[in-house]
Protein backbone atom coordinates (compact mmCIF):
# COMPACT_ATOMS: atom_id res chain seq x y z
CA UNK A 1 0.00 0.00 0.00
CA UNK A 2 1.09 3.14 -0.57
CA UNK A 3 1.15 6.26 2.15
CA UNK A 4 1.59 9.64 2.12
CA UNK A 5 3.56 9.99 5.35
CA UNK A 6 5.38 7.76 7.75
CA UNK A 7 6.22 7.36 11.31
CA UNK A 8 8.35 5.20 12.88
CA UNK A 9 7.28 3.50 16.33
CA UNK A 10 9.59 0.51 15.53
CA UNK A 11 10.88 0.31 19.46
CA UNK A 12 8.15 1.72 20.85
CA UNK A 13 5.31 0.55 23.07
CA UNK A 14 2.08 1.35 24.24
CA UNK A 15 0.82 4.81 24.12
CA UNK A 16 3.34 5.73 22.62
CA UNK A 17 2.58 4.54 18.76
CA UNK A 18 -0.90 6.09 19.47
CA UNK A 19 0.65 9.33 20.47
CA UNK A 20 3.10 9.25 17.73
CA UNK A 21 0.45 8.63 15.35
CA UNK A 22 -1.89 11.27 16.71
CA UNK A 23 0.62 14.13 16.32
CA UNK A 24 1.39 13.25 13.25
CA UNK A 25 -1.94 12.62 11.32
CA UNK A 26 -3.03 16.25 12.78
CA UNK A 27 -0.74 17.97 10.50
CA UNK A 28 -1.94 15.89 7.48
CA UNK A 29 -4.58 16.58 5.37
CA UNK A 30 -7.76 14.46 5.03
CA UNK A 31 -7.82 11.81 2.23
CA UNK A 32 -3.88 11.31 2.69
CA UNK A 33 -2.37 7.79 3.86
CA UNK A 34 -0.31 7.41 6.81
CA UNK A 35 1.57 4.13 7.48
CA UNK A 36 2.79 3.57 10.64
CA UNK A 37 5.39 1.37 11.19
CA UNK A 38 5.96 -0.44 14.37
CA UNK A 39 6.74 -4.06 16.08
CA UNK A 40 4.46 -4.13 19.23
CA UNK A 41 2.11 -6.46 18.06
CA UNK A 42 -0.50 -4.30 20.49
CA UNK A 43 -0.38 -1.99 17.91
CA UNK A 44 -2.99 -4.67 15.41
CA UNK A 45 -6.01 -4.11 17.60
CA UNK A 46 -5.03 -0.77 18.96
CA UNK A 47 -5.01 1.03 15.51
CA UNK A 48 -8.23 -0.14 14.54
CA UNK A 49 -9.81 0.81 18.10
CA UNK A 50 -8.36 4.04 17.44
CA UNK A 51 -9.32 4.70 14.30
CA UNK A 52 -12.92 3.90 15.40
CA UNK A 53 -12.76 6.54 18.37
CA UNK A 54 -11.35 9.36 16.48
CA UNK A 55 -13.21 8.74 12.91
CA UNK A 56 -10.18 8.04 10.51
CA UNK A 57 -10.51 5.04 8.20
CA UNK A 58 -8.04 1.80 8.86
CA UNK A 59 -6.74 0.43 5.80
CA UNK A 60 -4.88 -2.67 6.90
CA UNK A 61 -2.01 -3.71 7.83
CA UNK A 62 0.87 -5.47 6.21
CA UNK A 63 3.71 -7.64 7.95
CA UNK A 64 7.26 -7.42 6.26
CA UNK A 65 9.91 -8.72 7.28
CA UNK A 66 8.44 -8.79 10.93
CA UNK A 67 7.58 -5.07 11.30
CA UNK A 68 4.13 -4.12 11.44
CA UNK A 69 2.90 -1.67 8.39
CA UNK A 70 -0.25 -0.07 9.56
CA UNK A 71 -2.32 2.29 7.04
CA UNK A 72 -4.80 4.83 8.26
CA UNK A 73 -6.18 7.62 6.11
CA UNK A 74 -7.26 10.96 7.21
CA UNK A 75 -11.00 11.67 7.37
CA UNK A 76 -12.68 15.03 7.59
CA UNK A 77 -14.29 15.54 10.96
CA UNK A 78 -12.46 13.43 12.94
CA UNK A 79 -11.74 13.79 16.61
CA UNK A 80 -7.92 14.17 16.50
CA UNK B 1 -17.96 17.14 14.37
CA UNK B 2 -18.10 14.83 16.71
CA UNK B 3 -18.53 15.48 20.47
CA UNK B 4 -15.70 15.07 22.37
CA UNK B 5 -15.77 12.08 25.06
CA UNK B 6 -14.25 12.98 28.60
CA UNK B 7 -12.06 10.32 30.76
CA UNK B 8 -11.99 11.36 34.48
CA UNK B 9 -8.95 9.88 36.58
CA UNK B 10 -8.59 9.63 40.02
CA UNK B 11 -4.78 9.20 41.06
CA UNK B 12 -4.86 8.42 44.93
CA UNK B 13 -1.72 6.39 44.79
CA UNK B 14 2.01 8.40 45.07
CA UNK B 15 3.71 5.14 43.43
CA UNK B 16 5.64 5.17 40.17
CA UNK B 17 3.68 2.24 38.76
CA UNK B 18 0.58 3.11 39.21
CA UNK B 19 1.64 6.62 38.18
CA UNK B 20 2.63 5.17 34.79
CA UNK B 21 -0.72 3.25 34.45
CA UNK B 22 -2.56 6.61 34.91
CA UNK B 23 -0.59 8.55 32.58
CA UNK B 24 -0.71 5.68 30.34
CA UNK B 25 -4.66 5.99 30.02
CA UNK B 26 -4.41 9.77 29.96
CA UNK B 27 -2.21 10.01 27.19
CA UNK B 28 -3.85 7.20 25.00
CA UNK B 29 -7.41 9.14 25.60
CA UNK B 30 -5.89 12.76 24.68
CA UNK B 31 -4.42 11.10 21.86
CA UNK B 32 -7.86 9.84 21.09
CA UNK B 33 -9.58 13.17 21.12
CA UNK B 34 -11.06 12.40 24.38
CA UNK B 35 -11.01 14.99 27.02
CA UNK B 36 -9.05 13.79 29.92
CA UNK B 37 -9.20 15.35 33.62
CA UNK B 38 -6.47 13.81 36.27
CA UNK B 39 -7.71 14.72 39.70
CA UNK B 40 -4.55 14.20 42.25
CA UNK B 41 -5.38 13.36 45.89
CA UNK B 42 -3.55 12.34 48.74
CA UNK B 43 -0.50 10.27 47.56
CA UNK B 44 -0.95 11.21 44.24
CA UNK B 45 0.34 14.79 44.91
CA UNK B 46 3.50 13.57 45.23
CA UNK B 47 3.20 12.69 41.61
CA UNK B 48 2.62 16.21 40.86
CA UNK B 49 5.62 17.84 43.38
CA UNK B 50 8.78 19.20 42.46
CA UNK B 51 11.64 17.22 42.57
CA UNK B 52 13.32 19.58 45.35
CA UNK B 53 13.42 19.23 48.99
CA UNK B 54 11.03 18.51 51.64
CA UNK B 55 8.03 21.18 52.39
CA UNK B 56 8.12 23.24 55.04
CA UNK B 57 4.73 23.90 56.76
CA UNK B 58 3.20 24.53 59.54
CA UNK B 59 3.68 22.21 62.75
CA UNK B 60 6.42 19.67 63.68
CA UNK B 61 4.11 16.61 61.87
CA UNK B 62 3.20 18.30 58.93
CA UNK B 63 7.32 19.06 58.51
CA UNK B 64 7.70 15.60 59.71
CA UNK B 65 5.22 13.73 57.13
CA UNK B 66 6.85 16.65 54.33
CA UNK B 67 10.02 15.40 55.31
CA UNK B 68 9.43 12.15 55.36
CA UNK B 69 7.16 12.52 52.07
CA UNK B 70 8.86 14.27 49.51
CA UNK B 71 7.58 12.95 46.78
CA UNK B 72 8.31 14.40 43.12
CA UNK B 73 7.65 12.23 39.56
CA UNK B 74 11.64 11.33 40.07
CA UNK B 75 11.35 9.92 43.33
CA UNK B 76 7.99 7.83 43.55
CA UNK B 77 8.76 3.88 44.85
CA UNK B 78 7.57 1.09 43.18
CA UNK B 79 4.34 -0.16 44.72
CA UNK B 80 5.82 -4.12 45.02
CA UNK B 81 9.57 -4.86 44.86
CA UNK B 82 10.51 -1.55 45.37
CA UNK B 83 13.69 -3.17 47.98
CA UNK B 84 14.92 0.53 48.86
CA UNK B 85 14.91 1.52 45.89
CA UNK B 86 16.90 -1.52 43.97
CA UNK B 87 13.46 -2.77 42.46
CA UNK B 88 13.06 0.63 41.02
CA UNK B 89 16.50 1.28 39.62
CA UNK B 90 15.62 -2.41 38.02
CA UNK B 91 11.93 -1.25 36.95
CA UNK B 92 13.85 2.04 35.42
CA UNK B 93 16.49 -0.08 33.53
CA UNK B 94 13.74 -2.73 32.02
CA UNK B 95 11.77 0.74 30.68
CA UNK B 96 14.52 2.28 29.55
CA UNK B 97 15.17 -0.94 27.41
CA UNK B 98 11.64 -0.64 25.32
CA UNK B 99 12.15 3.12 25.26
CA UNK B 100 9.12 3.24 27.38
CA UNK B 101 9.33 7.07 28.92
CA UNK B 102 10.00 7.97 32.52
CA UNK B 103 7.17 9.29 35.01
CA UNK B 104 8.37 13.28 34.35
CA UNK B 105 8.12 12.71 30.57
CA UNK B 106 4.62 11.66 30.81
CA UNK B 107 3.47 14.43 32.35
CA UNK B 108 5.21 16.91 30.04
CA UNK B 109 3.56 14.35 27.04
CA UNK B 110 0.45 14.65 28.85
CA UNK B 111 0.22 18.29 29.41
CA UNK B 112 1.38 19.29 25.47
CA UNK B 113 -1.85 16.72 25.10
CA UNK B 114 -3.79 19.19 27.11
CA UNK B 115 -4.75 17.13 30.22
CA UNK B 116 -6.31 18.46 32.59
CA UNK B 117 -4.63 18.37 35.93
CA UNK B 118 -6.12 19.09 39.39
CA UNK B 119 -5.41 19.32 42.38
CA UNK B 120 -6.85 18.15 45.82
CA UNK B 121 -7.35 21.06 48.16
CA UNK B 122 -7.91 19.09 51.26
CA UNK B 123 -4.93 16.89 51.26
CA UNK B 124 -2.87 19.75 50.76
CA UNK B 125 -4.71 21.63 53.80
CA UNK B 126 -4.17 18.20 55.90
CA UNK B 127 -0.82 17.41 54.57
CA UNK B 128 0.45 21.56 54.67
CA UNK B 129 1.52 21.59 50.94
CA UNK B 130 1.00 24.95 49.70
CA UNK B 131 0.83 25.21 45.73
CA UNK B 132 4.37 26.25 45.13
CA UNK B 133 5.53 22.69 46.31
CA UNK B 134 3.74 21.70 42.72
CA UNK B 135 5.27 21.58 39.31
CA UNK B 136 3.80 24.31 37.00
CA UNK B 137 1.57 22.07 35.02
CA UNK B 138 -1.86 22.36 37.86
CA UNK B 139 -4.55 23.57 36.18
CA UNK B 140 -6.63 24.06 39.41
CA UNK B 141 -7.03 23.53 42.99
CA UNK B 142 -10.66 22.16 43.58
CA UNK B 143 -13.16 19.77 45.52
CA UNK B 144 -15.21 16.84 45.46
CA UNK B 145 -17.49 18.62 44.18
CA UNK B 146 -15.75 19.52 40.51
CA UNK B 147 -14.55 15.88 40.59
CA UNK B 148 -18.49 15.37 40.37
CA UNK B 149 -19.10 17.52 38.04
CA UNK B 150 -16.37 16.23 35.68
CA UNK B 151 -16.93 12.32 36.76
CA UNK B 152 -20.51 12.72 35.82
CA UNK B 153 -19.84 13.84 32.43
CA UNK B 154 -17.69 11.43 31.77
CA UNK B 155 -17.84 7.45 30.04
CA UNK B 156 -14.50 6.43 32.15
CA UNK B 157 -13.66 7.08 35.30
CA UNK B 158 -11.05 5.33 37.09
CA UNK B 159 -9.61 5.39 40.72
CA UNK B 160 -6.23 4.45 40.54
Amino acid sequence: MKADVTVDCVGLYCPMPIVNTARKIKQMQSGQVLEVVADDEGIKQDMPNWANMTGHEFLGIEEIDGKLHVFVRKSQGSVV
Amino acid sequence: MPEKEKITLILFSGEMDKALAAFNIAIGGASSGMDVTIFFTFWGLNVIKKNEGSIKSKGVMRNMLNFMNRGGAGRLPLSQFHMLGMGKWMMLKLMKDINFPQVDELIQTAKELGVKFIACTTSMGMMGIGKDAFIPGVDSYAGVATYLAEARESKINLFI
